[in-house]
């Protein structure tokens, strides 16, 4: 053993080596070898199929009722419906995004992690890559199982769409998507501020309040800035038809990327500035 | 081999490590030594890159630590106990650390067995006793096979055994030929594990010194021998590297440079009575407070009124050493 030390540091050609795959590949065994990575991505799961089906069983209840001018019922779609537990599901993906990051600073794991890859950015881009990947199936999973079932519920109503409807294949990969992207904000949040704490009041401020402080301005502003906003974007990306005042999916994508890299190249340039 | 030149760190007004400039060589347990806030972590911090200096330089075999393509491979580092995610099992901690190098699984499997963590590596680490934890962070720091072995306060919190434990696997980790370099705000400790030392205080450099020589340096090993006949002595034990000091008219006289061995045969071979032989060996703890009395950055103030002793008055042993 000492003497293939000895000779290693002799000649200078050491027999490991960092490299980005395998950064990545020991980011996803870390990302999986947490309880708390299972147990959320499942509450996830559990969120966007439960809430998108019970909306979908109350939009039956209503319209049995006779309730067909209800603003609620009148618009609705299979794909809005179905996809109503995105909202709750995006909370969980984005909690645990922060964790995957923020996580390492609250444990101390963060020292292990950079005394293994002393370059640092690879770390980060190799969360970004293996949670996006992992938020994106999860949120296509749930997405395609509640409309899935959704569309059980839904046959034979006015909302009623299958998956050869125009646009629903696009809305349901979009809702994918719109997760890997909430799940990489929460993660690169959380590397801004290091704490699991912040990163998740930023992250909840960010989706839930700020849309609500919206309704301060005065309306032009709002219908010309709210459009904009990280929640409005991703909103958008998965509806199947656009109102006034909101983007198209591409762009509502391209938004919301927007946001992303913008969080993503703040978590840069801390994790590389600032002392671990 | 680990190389400081001018290394500095602030923290705003603060100076944690204020110009350090030294080596440690490969072969021998390398003691760094300062009292609790001299800037020892902060060091170790700046060798593996987790804190980058504000001026000057370390290296690591040549190069800055990050430079490396194997970091894990040039140093490996047990920096505080708790740098795991208590979730995880301490196989899955060491394994993902592997993974980032290319490691193999075996090699994980030998570093669990090494440290004695067989029994408990497929349970969370966040359920490790101190001990553990510390065991677990010395399988991390050995999973690269390393060239240089970094620990900062390795017995902090042990308990006998494994402290023994850390003493051989320091020695034996030197007798490989590796740097092997521990910090340690206990003289006590160092003086059993340490060959050569590096003391620091307020993060500037006190001492770059071996164990030895910095007794010598503090007046150490000097025998006190009370005799019949202290001139005639004094005659007799002098020589090269010798120095003794006595009162006129006192029977005592302080010899440095021989043992108290040599000086008790002396005198019995030319029948000069002893009342009193004995080595007044200066313990490296007051060596080591000597030298960092000026420097020990949180003073505590004894006012135990009970105890109006000289040396609790001094108060050189700086608050929460104990913990």
């Amino acid at each position: 053993m000492s003497t293939a030390t000895a000779t290693r540091a002799a000649t200078g050609r050491p027999a490991y080596r960092v490299t980005t795959a395998r950064v990545v590949r020991a980011e996803w065994a870390k990302f999986w070898s947490l309880r708390s990575s299972w147990i959320t991505l499942g509450v996830a799961l559990v969120f966007i199929l439960a809430f998108g089906l019970i909306r979908d069983w109350r939009y039956t209840v209503m319209m049995n009722a006779g309730h067909v001018h209800d603003p609620e019922v009148l618009g609705a779609n299979g794909v809005g419906l179905s996809l109503f537990g995105l909202n709750f599901g995006q909370l969980a993906v984005g909690v645990l995004g922060v964790l995957v990051t923020a996580g390492e600073y609250s444990t101390g794991m963060i020292r292990s992690t950079l005394a293994a890859v002393p370059r640092r950015l690879p770390v980060l881009w190799s969360k970004a890559l293996i949670f996006g990947g992992v938020a994106f199936l999860l949120g296509l999973t749930g997405a395609v199982a509640a409309f899935g079932i959704g569309t059980g519920i839904l046959s034979g109503s006015k909302a009623a769409l299958g998956f050869g409807d125009a646009g629903v294949v696009r809305a349901l990969i979009m809702a994918g998507a719109y997760l890997a992207l909430i799940g990489v904000s929460g993660a690169a949040l959380g590397a801004v501020l290091r704490s699991v704490a912040g990163g998740i009041a930023v992250l909840l401020g960010t989706l839930l309040l700020v849309p609500g402080l919206m309704e301060l301005l005065p309306t032009s502003w709002q219908n010309n800035v709210s459009q904009y906003l990280p929640s409005h974007a991703g909103d958008s990306m998965y509806a199947l038809h656009q109102d006034l005042h909101t983007l198209s999916p591409t762009a509502g994508l391209l938004v919301l990327m927007g946001w992303t890299a913008l969080a993503l190249a703040g978590a840069a340039y801390r994790l590389k500035r600032t002392d671990a | 081999m680990i190389e400081a030149q001018q290394l500095t760190k602030r923290y705003g007004e603060k100076t944690a490590v204020d110009r350090l400039d030294f080596t440690v060589r490969p072969g021998t347990v390398t003691g760094f030594l300062g009292p609790n806030g001299a800037g020892k972590s902060t060091t170790m911090r700046m060798i593996v890159g987790l804190d980058a200096p504000s001026s000057g330089s370390v290296t690591v075999n040549g190069r800055r630590y990050a430079e490396h393509t194997a970091p894990l491979q040039e140093v490996g580092a047990l920096l505080e106990a708790k740098s795991i995610h208590p979730g995880r099992s301490a196989f899955n901690h060491l394994n993902s650390l592997a993974l980032t190098h290319g490691i193999p699984r075996r090699r994980v499997e030998e570093v669990i067995e090494l440290t004695g963590l067989q029994s408990v590596a497929r349970k969370r680490a966040g359920a490790f006793s101190l001990g553990m934890g510390q065991r677990l962070g010395i399988a991390a720091a050995l999973l690269g096979d390393p060239a240089t072995v970094m620990l900062d306060e390795p017995v902090n919190g042990l308990d006998p055994e494994g402290v023994l434990w850390i003493r051989n696997l320091l020695t034996g980790l030197a007798a490989e030929g590796r740097t092997v370099f521990v910090s340690s705000h206990l003289m006590s400790e160092m003086a059993l594990t340490a060959d050569h030392l590096i003391v620091v205080g307020r993060g500037r450099l006190l001492a770059d010194t071996t164990v030895k020589d910095l007794i010598r340096q503090s007046g150490g090993d000097t025998v006190k021998v009370a005799s019949a006949d202290p001139a005639r002595l004094r005659e007799l034990l002098a020589g090269p590297g010798v120095e003794i000091t006595g009162r006129s008219g006192s029977e005592e006289l302080e010899v440095t440079g021989l043992a108290a061995r040599a000086i008790g045969l002396k005198a019995a071979e030319y029948g000069i009575a002893l009342f009193e032989l004995s080595t007044k060996g200066v313990s490296l703890e007051e060596a080591f407070m000597e030298l960092t009395r000026d420097d020990v950055e949180y003073h505590g103030s004894t006012t135990v009124a009970s105890a109006p002793d000289d040396r609790n008055t001094e108060a050189a042993e700086p608050v929460g050493s104990a913990a």
